[in-house]
């Protein structure tokens, strides 16, 4: 959308306040526009997250979350995840230098991160599931594989979105639509860790008291 | 291979499914084969399926509504002939199973695909051309909104033919919807088609969240924005609020249904009291996301026909957004009867009695913007009129069962029934008809005729009143919802009433059509050639009818509320508005895209396959409409020139039509 008409005064010389500089630029409509689908997508896991909190004591005579939670594995995800982020924050300083070869770095370390993160939380679940602590054994593990596997699943989105970026800074360079969906992702990434963090505290934190 | 699907899923025993698939599938292959006979197919691909113009995709969003607004009130009449004829020993014609499909049916399709597409429609057309801009933020997801509501809608006319619908009324409560109740396929049709539904309705509201707080023309403050848009600034940010709850709702359900999870269930810890909190944390707001754009709407048809600016803009600009935030805080009122205590549903029915006061507000504004005003009593008028009568009534039996103790009395009775059907046919419908009478000389360039459209709203506002009021006085009487058959033969004259009265409306209907067929014979007299018929105040009436698809050969400057009707009034002083001198410059204008047609396609694809099991036919359909997000990423224009001349040329000849 071109055409914007910038004047910095109105007719009558009063200084025009912010909200009518006419459209915004695209990269500021494009992040603003994610930013409100990460507001949904919060809501998503926030009605999740008060199944949860409903359900978390109806283990219906099965295991609870205290005999399951296995804490290393949890701060190994958790390390990992966070640290992801930090590489990602990277991978977007070198987008902005557009250097490709540091954006290569910064994603490919992010993807290793996010990667590990997501085979120790499949491994947590497998090892559960050949407990018997299937999601259908009790409301409180049907919650609990739901609202760690929907963030999972999150994550394997964001990997395969990462993957899919990079073969289009591979082939098409660091033209203007690319930078701002390589803008979008890392807040997308970012976003996963605010959701871990909430879900680290309520499910695996509170939990295992 | 084909999962649970065989030919049982063919109504071959049931003489009246059959038929009616028949009638359905004779009617769409008739259409079909119509437009290959004439050759519109090139043009239709062209200018409507993979157009991301925001003006067509509204227009197409109506279309849709107004085609579901048919099947749905099919049903309604078959309800309200079945409650007619079956009292005492007599069973009417619909059986049980029929009637439950039918009344699920008629609830889901009335709100997702009727009133849902209307407003949004009418958001999509109208909001980008009042605030001066060329489109929406989005405008190739805005096609794929578009179509992924279109999907919903394919998939639960597909269940009419294929299947069955849910027999568990239109919100499909637990444990009533879980596998152990209901087996079959009906419970999966109504999930899957919602849920792809609602990602559309999702990105729709994402869109327009972000077009009106980012994308206005030069000058135009938030407190300079036309009320239409600050309702429908609302009814999105409570879509983007409110719709994540859904899906993450119907995915927990659907978790019970395919993997045998426990949220809702009765045994496993389950909680079926869950469903119906998270339901309704979505549900309020809903009914919101679908009354606040019919408000606005209203704002604009009364200012615009009384020749004054609205009474109380910023009292109405906050009325909007207390509303906006209130809905969030009233759902528990629709099961007073769960039985939360005594301090929880005090809590809960004060804030519906709050809810209220920011409603009044806005009636008054509407009186007062009306009062000494120079009313023109055109056809969006009359539906305002009726409106405000009947929408006082509504919300005043509202208040009544916000009442716990009355509520529990009240409960699921008719005069629930009669209460929403009241709010909702005199408030969102009757705001529809305003809006789309309102609108169409700009989508169309013509004006739609008015004695068919006033017939059409005394039809209706008589046949509503017929039709209802005898289902409070039923309420009052003991009768519940949803009854296939009932012993109580007093009720019987009551019902035929109600009947009547539906088919009154049915009448209204028929004019609304015979309305559109006359409109569209007789064009040639009623053209709109200012782009202003109705002497407008905001700035949809500044271009040409229908627009140039860039909507303004130059964004305009705003100055104040009611900008169009400034610059009129400016322009008439200074004569400059027809100045020969303007430069024009090109535009860069969105191309199409049948990213959202292709995608819809493989969500129909999915989501049959995942209803009836076919697991191979899933991963196609995710694959596929992944490939089709890869091939839209991949492309190297997005964006086409539309040359100053073209511009130009289009810009003098309205301005030519101007000043005539």
């Amino acid at each position: 959308m071109s055409g914007a008409v910038a004047a910095a005064h109105g007719d009558h010389g009063v200084p025009r306040s912010a909200s009518e500089d006419g459209p915004a630029p695209k990269r500021i409509i494009v992040a603003y526009g994610f930013w409100i689908f990460l507001l949904s997508d919060i809501v998503m896991f926030s009605a999740i997250f008060a199944t949860y909190a409903v359900l978390a004591q109806a283990t219906n005579g099965g295991p609870t979350g205290r005999q399951l939670f296995d804490y290393t594995n949890v701060a190994i995800e958790t390390g990992c995840l966070l640290a992801s982020s930090f590489t990602c924050g990277m991978m977007s300083l070198a987008i902005n230098e557009e250097s490709r070869l540091w954006t290569y770095v910064g994603a490919a370390v992010t993807f290793g991160l996010g990667a590990v993160f997501l085979m120790l939380e499949l491994r947590e679940f497998a090892d559960m599931i050949a407990e018997g602590a299937t999601p259908q054994r009790s409301a409180f593990l049907s919650a609990f594989f739901t609202l760690v596997g929907c963030h999972g699943l999150h994550v394997a989105i964001g990997l395969l979105w990462l993957v899919v970026m990079m073969v289009q800074v591979w082939a098409k360079g660091f033209r203007a639509s690319v930078q701002r969906r390589l803008l979008c992702f890392s807040l997308f990434w970012h976003a996963l860790d605010i959701i871990w963090v909430a879900l680290f505290s309520i499910v695996y934190l509170m939990g295992g008291r | 291979m084909l999962g649970k699907l065989t030919w049982d899923a063919l109504p071959f025993n049931e003489p009246i499914d059959m038929a009616v698939s028949g009638l359905m599938i004779a009617a769409v292959l008739a259409i079909l084969l119509w437009l290959t006979a004439k050759g519109h197919w090139p043009y239709l691909w062209r200018e409507w399926l993979t157009s991301v113009d925001h003006k067509r995709i509204g227009v197409m969003y109506c279309v849709l509504a107004l085609v579901m607004l048919l099947r749905g009130f099919a049903d309604a009449l078959m309800m309200r002939s079945q409650q007619a004829l079956a009292a005492g020993g007599a069973q009417g014609y619909l059986p049980p199973e029929h009637y439950d499909q039918i009344f699920s049916a008629h609830g889901t399709i009335m709100i997702f695909f009727m009133a849902m597409p209307f407003m949004i429609g009418l958001m999509n057309f109208a909001v980008p051309l009042q605030l001066g801009v060329r489109d929406v933020a989005f405008p190739t997801l805005n096609s794929v909104s578009l179509w992924l509501t279109a999907s919903g809608v394919l998939l639960t006319n597909i269940s009419l033919v294929v299947g069955e619908f849910a027999r568990t009324g239109w919100l499909a409560y637990p444990p009533l919807s879980e596998l152990r109740f209901s087996p079959g396929v009906g419970v999966d049709y109504y999930l899957w088609s919602l849920q792809i539904s609602g990602v559309g309705t999702l990105l729709s509201g994402i869109n327009l969240v972000t077009t009106i707080l980012k994308m206005r023309a030069p000058g135009m403050s938030y407190m300079r924005m036309p009320v239409f848009c600050w309702t429908s600034l609302a009814a999105n940010l409570l879509i983007v609020a409110a719709f994540p709850i859904l899906t993450a709702t119907f995915a927990m359900l659907l978790l019970d249904r395919y993997l045998g999870f426990h949220f809702f269930t009765i045994d496993g810890g389950g909680n079926p009291m869950m469903y119906i909190n998270l339901i309704w944390a979505w549900g309020h707001p809903e009914v919101y996301i679908l009354i606040l754009p019919a408000f606005g709407v209203f704002s604009e048809v009364i200012a615009t026909f009384s020749g004054k600016p609205l009474f109380g803009y910023r009292s109405m600009v906050a009325a909007t957004m207390a509303i906006c935030v209130l809905s969030f805080v009233v759902w528990l009122h629709h099961f007073f009867t769960m039985g939360a205590g005594a301090d929880v549903n005090g809590f809960f029915g004060v804030m519906t009695m709050i809810i209220a006061v920011p409603t009044g507000v806005k009636v008054y504004n509407w009186l007062f913007t009306m009062y000494g005003g120079r009313v023109r009593f055109t056809a969006p008028i009359y539906w305002s009129l009726g409106f405000m009568v009947t929408f006082v009534l509504g919300g005043m039996t509202g208040v009544l069962l916000a009442v716990p103790p009355a509520d529990f009395v009240l409960h699921n009775s008719l005069f629930l029934i009669a209460h929403f059907h009241n709010v909702i046919i005199g408030g969102v419908l009757f705001g529809a008809m305003a809006g789309y009478t309102y609108w169409f000389p700009k989508a169309f360039g013509f004006t739609l005729h008015e004695g068919w459209g006033k017939a059409s709203f005394w039809c209706w506002f008589i046949g509503f009143y017929l039709a209802f009021m005898p289902l409070y006085w039923l309420g009052l009487m003991g009768m519940t919802r949803r009854m296939q058959h009932y012993d109580d033969a007093s009720w019987q004259p009551f019902l035929v009433v109600a009947a009547g009265g539906a088919l009154v409306i049915l009448c209204g209907i028929l004019c609304t059509i015979v309305q559109l067929v006359v409109s569209i014979r007789d064009q040639a007299g009623s053209r709109d050639r200012t782009g202003d018929p109705w002497n407008g105040r905001t700035l949809e009436w500044s271009t040409a009818s229908p627009p140039p698809s860039w909507n303004f050969a130059m964004l305009p400057q705003v100055e104040g509320e009611d900008a169009y009707w400034h610059m009129k009034r400016r322009a008439r002083e200074e004569r400059t508005e027809h100045a020969e001198a303007l430069e024009y410059g090109a535009i860069e204008m969105p191309v199409n895209s049948s990213t959202g047609f292709i995608t819809a396609f493989f969500a129909v694809v999915t989501g049959f396959a995942l209803i009836w099991h076919i697991w191979w036919m899933v991963w196609l359909g995710l694959f596929g409409a992944f490939a089709t997000t890869l091939v839209l990423a991949w492309r190297d224009h997005d964006e086409m020139e539309i040359p100053a001349d073209e511009v130009a040329r289009m810009d003098r000849a309205h301005r030519a039509e101007l000043a005539r």
